[in-house]
């Protein structure tokens, strides 16, 4: 039987690829006296809910979506986390 | 030679492109819907600049999947020839027509600038009125155009000469400091391994009229031209 599916996608840079935004953070951070804070890296984060006849469909389904739409794996990592809600 | 123009809601440099070749180069010259699949008619595609769907979730993701562009990718499958401009080279590399993918600018600006490039390769369909190693200069344009891949795409270009413009000082020395964007290599422009597909984040169309300075961009236009006109 169909269920709905949470996903919450964390699409992020890979690490060999620079992040001119995330350093500029930083170097905000740094001004402002937290000096402390390094390698900061900006991301992306995604919600949407979907409906599958398993948790493992959804997974499946979603791995499709984020190599094909939501990342580019030339320059973007992506993981996700799955959440049945409940029947409305 | 018939041109067509690919026109996506947040195009903006299209009717730039059209005025090259319908006006300057005498060519017939169709705007290309994005909607509209039907290619059948077209010789030479150009995928132009500007900000395609809003550039929303990344430059040239959602355009990829228009109808169009599906047409798009088997004309290149058939070995004819299409010229992504700017924002045209972030979806034709999104579409993995061409390798690598254009990221935020090393400074985070948005540049707006005539920059010059030295022509890497002059045997390319694409560059063959230019001679090799001559150093040009065009408009650049874009908050995304720092080109991406890595060591070994990087390397497999280089080896199959598909670099086709980098990034130089007026001299024509390639360098860091003349690195507009921070691009790999220096890079600005490159073709796939057939050859029939170009990307570049320079704006040759807005180098193509004498009235505005520079007609070093118009010589490209020429270069796809000859070559089409030649194998009829």
């Amino acid at each position: 039987m169909a269920q709905t599916y949470q996903a919450k996608i964390y699409v992020t840079l890979r690490p060999s690829v620079l992040d001119p935004a995330g350093t500029a953070v930083q170097s905000g951070l740094t001004h402002m006296g937290y000096d402390n804070v390094e390698r900061v890296r900006i991301g992306k984060y995604i919600e949407l809910s979907l409906t599958a006849n398993s948790a493992d469909a959804a997974a499946q389904q979603l791995d499709r979506i984020c190599d094909q739409l939501l990342a580019n794996p030339v320059i973007e990592n992506y993981r996700f986390e799955l959440e049945e809600l409940a029947a409305v | 030679m018939k041109f067509g123009i690919v026109v996506f809601p947040g195009s903006n440099c299209d009717r730039d492109v059209a005025y090259v070749t319908r006006d300057l180069l005498q060519q017939p010259t169709r705007m290309v819907w994005h909607e509209d699949s039907d290619l059948s008619d077209i010789d030479i595609v150009v995928v132009p600049g500007g900000f395609s769907y809003g550039d929303y979730l990344r430059c040239g993701a959602i355009a990829q999947f228009s109808p169009a562009m599906r047409s798009v990718h088997e004309h290149a499958q058939q070995g004819k020839p299409v010229m992504g401009i700017c924002n045209g080279f972030q979806v034709l590399t999104e579409m993995k027509l061409l390798p690598g993918a254009l990221v935020r600018n090393r400074d985070l600006h948005f540049i707006c600038d005539r920059v010059s490039l030295r022509v890497e390769q002059a045997d390319s369909i694409f560059t063959q009125q230019y001679t090799k190693g001559q150093t040009i200069s065009l408009p650049i344009a874009h908050g995304e155009g720092s080109y991406y891949a890595d060591a070994d795409t990087l390397a497999s270009l280089e080896d199959r000469q598909q670099i086709l413009f980098r990034y130089c000082d007026p001299q024509g020395s390639v360098s860091p400091q003349s690195n507009p964007n921070g691009s790999l290599e220096n890079i600005a422009g490159i073709c796939n391994r057939g050859g029939n597909v170009l990307g570049m984040m320079p704006h040759p169309e807005r180098a193509s009229d004498p009235l505005l300075g520079s007609t070093d961009g118009l010589t490209l236009f020429e270069s796809v031209l000859k070559t089409a006109l030649a194998l009829v």
